[in-house]
């Protein structure tokens, strides 16, 4: 779209009866993409090393190995009890570099924004990230804006690349899961699937649920320090628990074999999924992560994440086996060992 | 958890696992009525506890599994039509009808949402009088009071943007079906606990003196399916047939008269097609005339279309208890929840996904421990 040189940009638009707007003309890269950046995205993520004068960020990398991922992050509503859209950015991100055995140290942050989106709703989302991203022990180093006309996005759409140092020894992954290791879970499950769904439909759960939504480093960061080697990690994001195995058992050509009762669940999240009809192990968590350990460490691990509050319940939840003709059991109330069945799609509650 | 933990609890359920196999004399066949009791059998594996004692016999009780196939293919075209929004329970959305499912119509640009309440459906009307909003409204006698409350509310509200497609189908009549159809082997059956809650059992009465086959209330976590599967054995073996409550925690004689009167208020009973099984005499409920302006069907005129059924699927002989699902040549290879052919094998509450997940590769030599 071209200006002519006597347009005379208003920023913020002010909506009628409503707080200040994104508009498409704070993504054109003009003036008003410029004042959007440094007037508000800057500042906001200021303590967090966001530099916008270049086009690229340049890493202050000595000789370790690096590893990288990436994730969008497009939840509805952005604002949920225990976390927001832009929490779950930092976390989401620093989460798959710390299972995967890596200190997250450095993130991308790319923003686009509908247009007619508040910008107190964006400033409280920017709160968010720079708070989580002090949390997660990140900097953010390079960004980008778009604007897209309303109703090409919901809000805000995030994406997140984040870039990590790994650790030594990494984690040997899935595929080297050895017979009698044990599968071990940092915290109760199935709160974060279980908060966004209320926050969504309103059942009126009284108390709300509150998503699990934190950073993971520390979790295994402690583990590292005191000389535990998981063979494999994962945050069991979408899919939750269930998923994370499947894929292990997949990857491992081993049988894994959980116990339900040794699951930990919070009493309001097991009574609203038994409403319903839902198992905690199908629903998506944000900070809590599935782990495979050599037998001897299960002890120490547990010991020493007992007395951090934030994993105090972890749990050991089941074995490796050696394969049979099912990759992933689960003892149920009664004993009997049944397939755990692999998420499909989102989980649907039942009609009656 | 209250009302829950007890009901789940190994000792006891493995009390009354024993006092059923010593109490059986002969193979006995038991029909669970509803997909709900279906799933826990199996998920918990009293199928194979009781195997060679008490053959259980899913039956058609999978709201989804026997919603006409017109009635998903009008849904589909309707959903299609640039205005018009169709909502409905979730699983609704994934069962093919012959094109494709709504998850499809939507894909392809239709307006199609899931709800969990069907009083969601009537909050989108009113939010926006300018499109038409559609309730696919399915389910037995436990959605109905549900359904009926929209419609009540709708018209408190004077909505003229707002209608249902009525599927919603008895359970009684079903059971009638299943016990004069030629052939039919079954002894007993679990009555599905949350719609006599609604219903109430009193009307069973006139079913056990007619066909002399017990039926006993059951609710569906381990305990209860079991206490369930007791008392009919005990029956059985006494050569009884009664009708008993074994879910006394909720179910009363005369159900819920409040949800009751709702659905009289609203409904009144008809003849309905089930999918897989035919028409049923009395089985299904419509709008009273005097909701007619909520029909959809009266609304917007059915469009003639082609119905198309997969001749792969036996899902009729499945939901009539004829064969288990594991019976059908298409089970778990042409079959499967990622490519159904039919509902049972989509819905949470359909018997082919049930065996599929807990069935099909049940670890050999699991036992309880």
């Amino acid at each position: 779209m071209n200006r002519s040189a006597a347009w005379e940009p208003v920023c913020p638009v002010v909506r009628p009866g409503g707080g200040a707007v994104v508009t498409l003309a704070h993504g054109e890269g003009g003036l008003l993409s410029r004042r959007l950046i440094q007037e508000r995205i800057v500042p906001a993520l200021e303590s967090i090393n966001l530099d916008c004068t270049a086009d690229a960020a340049l890493l202050p990398v000595s000789d370790c190995r690096l590893a990288m991922t990436t994730d969008s992050f497009v939840v509805t509503p952005l604002f949920f009890p225990g976390g927001d859209i832009g929490s779950l950015a930092v976390y989401g991100t620093a989460n798959d570099l710390a299972v995967a055995g890596a200190r997250p140290r450095w993130l991308s942050l790319s923003l686009i924004l509908e247009e007619g989106l508040e910008l107190a709703v964006l400033d409280r989302v920017l709160a968010s990230i720079a708070t989580a991203a002090r949390a997660a022990g990140v900097s953010i180093l390079t960004g980008d804006t778009k604007v897209v006309p309303r109703g090409a996005v919901d809000q805000i759409f995030i994406n997140t690349s984040g870039v990590g140092e790994i650790l030594d020894p990494a984690p040997t992954g899935p595929a080297t899961l050895q017979v009698g290791d044990v599968l071990l879970v940092s915290g109760p499950i199935a709160q974060h699937g279980i908060a966004v769904l209320e926050a969504r439909e309103e059942f009126g759960f009284d108390p709300a649920p509150s998503s699990d939504c934190a950073p993971l480093w520390p979790c295994v960061a402690a583990l590292y320090q005191a000389g535990i080697r998981p063979r494999a990690m994962r945050d069991a994001t979408r899919g939750g628990v269930a998923a994370v195995l499947h894929e292990w058992g997949a990857a491992s050509n081993r049988s894994l074999v959980i116990d339900e009762s040794a699951v930990p669940v919070l009493p309001a999240i097991r009574a609203a999924c038994e409403l319903l009809g839902l198992d905690p192990l199908h629903i998506a968590n944000e900070g809590t992560l599935v782990a495979a350990l050599p037998a001897e460490q299960v002890e120490p691990a547990l010991s020493l994440l007992s007395r951090l509050p934030a994993y105090a319940r972890a749990a050991a939840i089941g074995r490796v086996e050696s394969a049979s003709d099912t990759s992933v059991a689960v003892r149920r109330a009664l004993g009997r060992l049944q397939p755990l069945d692999e998420p499909l799609g989102a989980p649907l509650p039942r009609i009656c | 958890m209250k009302y829950l933990d007890e009901y789940r609890d190994p000792v006891v359920a493995s009390r009354l696992v024993r006092a059923i196999l010593q109490r059986a004399t002969r193979p006995w066949k038991i029909m669970e009525v509803c997909g709900g009791q279906t799933h826990n059998l199996l998920r918990h594996g009293i199928d194979t506890e009781l195997a060679g004692v008490v053959e259980l016999i899913h039956g058609p009780g999978c709201p989804v599994c026997v919603t006409a196939i017109e009635a998903i293919d009008f849904a589909q075209q309707l959903a299609a039509q640039p205005d018009v929004l169709v909502a409905s329970f979730g699983d609704m959305l994934r069962v093919p009808g012959s094109r494709g499912s709504l998850l499809d119509v939507r894909a392809a640009g239709g307006n199609v949402r899931t709800v969990y309440s069907p009083v969601d459906a009537v909050e989108l009307a009113r939010r926006d009088p300018n499109r038409q909003v559609v309730f696919f409204a399915v389910g037995f006698e436990t959605t109905a009071p549900a359904t009926a409350l929209a419609v009540l509310q709708a018209a408190r509200l004077g909505l003229d943007n707002f209608s249902l497609i009525v599927a919603h189908v008895r359970v009684q009549p079903a059971m009638e079906a299943i016990m004069s159809s030629p052939g039919c082997n079954v002894n007993a059956f679990l009555a599905a606990g949350h719609v006599c809650t609604v219903i109430g059992y009193e009307s069973y009465e006139e079913f056990v003196a007619r066909y002399h086959v017990p039926v006993v209330v059951t609710g569906f976590e381990p305990v209860d399916l079991l206490s369930g599967i007791l008392a009919c054995v005990e029956q059985l073996e006494a050569d009884e047939a009664r009708v008993e409550n074994c879910y006394g925690r909720s179910a009363r004689p005369a159900g819920n008269t409040v949800a009751g009167e709702v659905v009289r208020q609203v409904y009144e009973i008809c003849d309905r097609p089930w999918r897989g099984l035919g028409t049923i005499i009395a089985g299904g409920l419509r709008l009273k005339p005097q909701w007619a302006r909520f029909d959809a069907a009266s609304r917007f005129g059915g469009l003639p279309m082609e119905v198309i059924e997969s001749d792969e699927c036996h899902s009729g002989e499945v939901l009539a208890g004829r064969i288990k699902p594991s019976g059908c040549p298409s089970f778990g290879t042409r079959c499967t929840p990622e490519q159904p052919l039919g509902a049972p094998m989509v819905s949470s509450e359909g018997a082919c996904a049930a065996y599929f997940r807990y069935a099909l590769h049940r670890p050999v030599g699991a036992t309880g421990s």
